[in-house]
């Protein structure tokens, strides 16, 4: 039972770093345009799609495919930005917000069309054999996917508090009108976070393609617990999306082995609601006080 | 002429014509569209008024519908009662689940009110899927009794117009006595400024809670009419994808306009079908017809046809109604 409990939590921590992965894409958008970008699952198809192609069509080495799956879906990322919501003529929120759906739509339909339907997957990065920790048997590429969202998650964290660009992205999402004074390219700014997220998105794709097989459709899933994530943590906040992924993860994982795996994800949703029910502003996020 | 008047003229108006299409048009597959074009008008006028409205966004709307189609099929099914009462106490049911869920619900804001609402949606979607013994499952529900009066049933396309179009202009009219109330009234002044309206005296809590179970109940009626209207249901119908599309209907035909429901549920509706020509270009079509729609014109199709006529004065009208915050 014990090996069982360790099992549950470290499977929990996988699937969990894959939802923060997601999650921290959603933040990035939000920490410059303060929007949901539902778009986010399907930079996760598109990285990982490119990468199957580039491995099984073209032999390239896998790091290097890696590097070219997240310059790709960073240009579609950017793309994105500039042709959908920066000529839109509408700057509400709800607005921008169903854009981002439409554009997940068109991507959805795009991925389809260039890869069809069949499921696509890959090898592990590095073997099959498991390793043995604390009683739980974890698959390599289980390291890979925690230690590439701890990467991606030092890096942020890095970039919004030491450099110049992460500072001034920032300070477009807190007020728009006083970055430009300040000689902000605001706009550049907004490409540039979609740019990031798209790449994160990718990151998160190409290290899930060996674990799960890859299907056209599934960034809506993947975005929607990735979605849930970011609003458990704390919508915006870089800890709360790793916070509210891990959680999200082993909550659904103890969920389905300790009570039942065909309700795994409506127990996640429940205590995600009985969260927010207590803490209306996630677990991490700060309670901003209305300014009237 | 009062608003409530010019749009009591407009709506006989609409009346006239729902009223002829069937004179002209008698093509079961046409009138089958324009009763789901009638269910979703249902749908997207109560969420006009939670969400144009009173500025409450909700991703869940398709739980409500689901509610209201499986409520009453299953009642009418297992208990052999009459649909007409079936659909009453599933519009009931929904109704109390919309308080007990709405009352802490919709002291959340921004992006957590839109999770907390999709959440809601998928927990119902998946217990439609998994509670297979009762609801059928993924492969869904069959042989659901259609309404009768009598001996005499809504057994064809044509007959379920009349009473699905019937309720869909009567929900519509009292949607418009609503918005042209006090309460209308109250709920605009929440979406533009909560404190300030709470500081007019405006139980603001109170009043987002019953225009929330006010929508879900309009949601619950429509599921209900579907279901005894296809007599047949299955969970797909009821997914989050239902949810966003009557959002997006409500937001396409213009945010904060009755009028808009109608034209955004017309226009979104029948898309799908329309594009099925293009086969496997139709998903990529329709993401950016959708996207182009929302782009170009900020006000919605009713912003738009407005423009065309009297540019000036009336814009300055929509301009008064646009905002609804997101994050307030």
């Amino acid at each position: 039972m014990e090996g069982n409990l360790s099992q549950f939590i470290f499977s929990g921590i996988t699937t969990g770093a894959i939802y923060a992965l997601i999650a921290l894409g959603f933040c990035i958008v939000e920490n410059s345009m303060k929007i949901v970008n539902f778009a986010q699952g399907d930079f996760l198809t598109l990285g990982g799609m490119v990468v199957f192609t580039l491995l099984h069509s073209f032999h390239i080495p896998l790091f290097l495919a890696f590097c070219v799956a997240v310059g790709v879906a960073a240009l579609v990322g950017a793309a994105m930005e500039r042709l959908t919501l920066r000529p839109a003529r509408s700057k509400e929120t709800v607005v921008l917000v169903f854009i981002t759906i439409g554009a997940s739509i068109f991507m959805r339909g795009g991925i389809k069309l260039l890869w069809g339907k069949s499921p696509k997957s890959l090898p592990y990065f590095s073997g099959e054999v498991p390793v043995s920790l604390l009683g739980a048997r974890i698959l390599p590429q289980a390291f890979w996917i925690v230690g590439g969202t701890l990467l991606v998650f030092l890096g942020l964290q890095y970039f919004y508090r030491y450099t110049r660009q992460g500072k001034a992205m920032k300070a477009v999402a807190y007020d728009p009108e006083a970055a430009a004074l300040m000689g902000i390219n605001v706009e550049a700014m907004m490409m540039l976070s979609f740019a990031l997220a798209g790449g994160v998105g990718a990151v998160a794709g190409v290290l899930i393609i060996p674990i799960t097989t890859m299907t056209f459709d599934m960034g809506v899933v993947l975005g929607l617990k990735g979605f849930a994530a970011a609003v458990l943590g704390g919508y915006g906040d870089v800890m709360g999306a790793v916070v509210g992924g891990l959680l999200l993860g082993v909550l659904e994982s103890l969920g389905a082995g300790l009570i039942s795996s065909t309700f795994k994800d409506v127990i996640a949703f429940v205590v995600l609601l009985l969260v927010l029910f207590v803490r209306p502003q996630g677990i991490l996020g700060k309670d901003e006080g209305e300014r009237v | 002429m009062s608003p409530l008047t010019r749009d009591r003229i407009f709506l006989s108006a609409l009346g006239g014509v729902v009223f002829s299409i069937p004179l002209v048009l008698k093509n079961p597959y046409y009138l089958n569209v324009l009763n789901i074009v009638g269910l979703n008008v249902l749908v997207v006028a109560g969420l006009t008024l939670l969400i144009g409205y009173a500025g409450q966004i909700s991703l869940g709307h398709g739980g409500f519908y689901a509610m209201g189609a499986y409520i009453s099929a299953l009642l009418a099914i297992n208990l052999g009662w009459s649909p007409w009462i079936t659909t009453l106490m599933a519009m009931a049911a929904t109704g109390v689940t919309a308080l007990i869920i709405g009352i802490p619900t919709l002291r959340l804001k921004g992006h957590y009110l839109v999770m907390a609402t999709l959440g809601f949606n998928l927990i119902v979607y998946i217990l439609l899927v998994q509670l297979d013994n009762l609801t059928g499952g993924p492969s869904g529900l069959p042989g659901i009794p259609l309404y009768t009066v009598a001996g005499w049933g809504f057994n064809t396309d044509l007959k379920c117009y009349w009473l699905i179009w019937a309720l869909t202009l009567g929900g519509l009219f009292l949607a418009f006595n609503l918005v042209h109330s006090r309460m209308g009234r109250a709920l605009v002044a929440i979406r533009e400024s909560e404190v300030a309206a709470g500081c007019l005296g405006i139980e603001t809590w109170k009043c987002k809670t019953q225009v929330f179970v006010l929508s879900a109940v309009m949601a619950s009626l429509a599921g209900s009419l579907y279901a005894h209207y296809m007599t047949f249901i299955s969970p797909k119908t009821f997914d989050i994808f239902y949810s966003i599309e009557v959002v997006a209907m409500v937001i396409i035909g213009g945010i904060g306009s009755l009028w808009g429901a109608l034209l955004g549920s017309a226009f979104l509706t029948p898309l799908p079908q329309l594009l099925h020509f293009f086969d496997e270009y139709k998903d990529i079509i329709y993401g950016a017809i959708f996207m182009g729609v929302l782009i170009f014109s900020p006000q919605g199709l009713v912003g738009g046809l407005v423009r065309l006529y009297q540019k000036k004065r009336l814009m300055s009208q929509f301009k008064r109604v646009k905002g609804i915050k997101w994050n307030s």
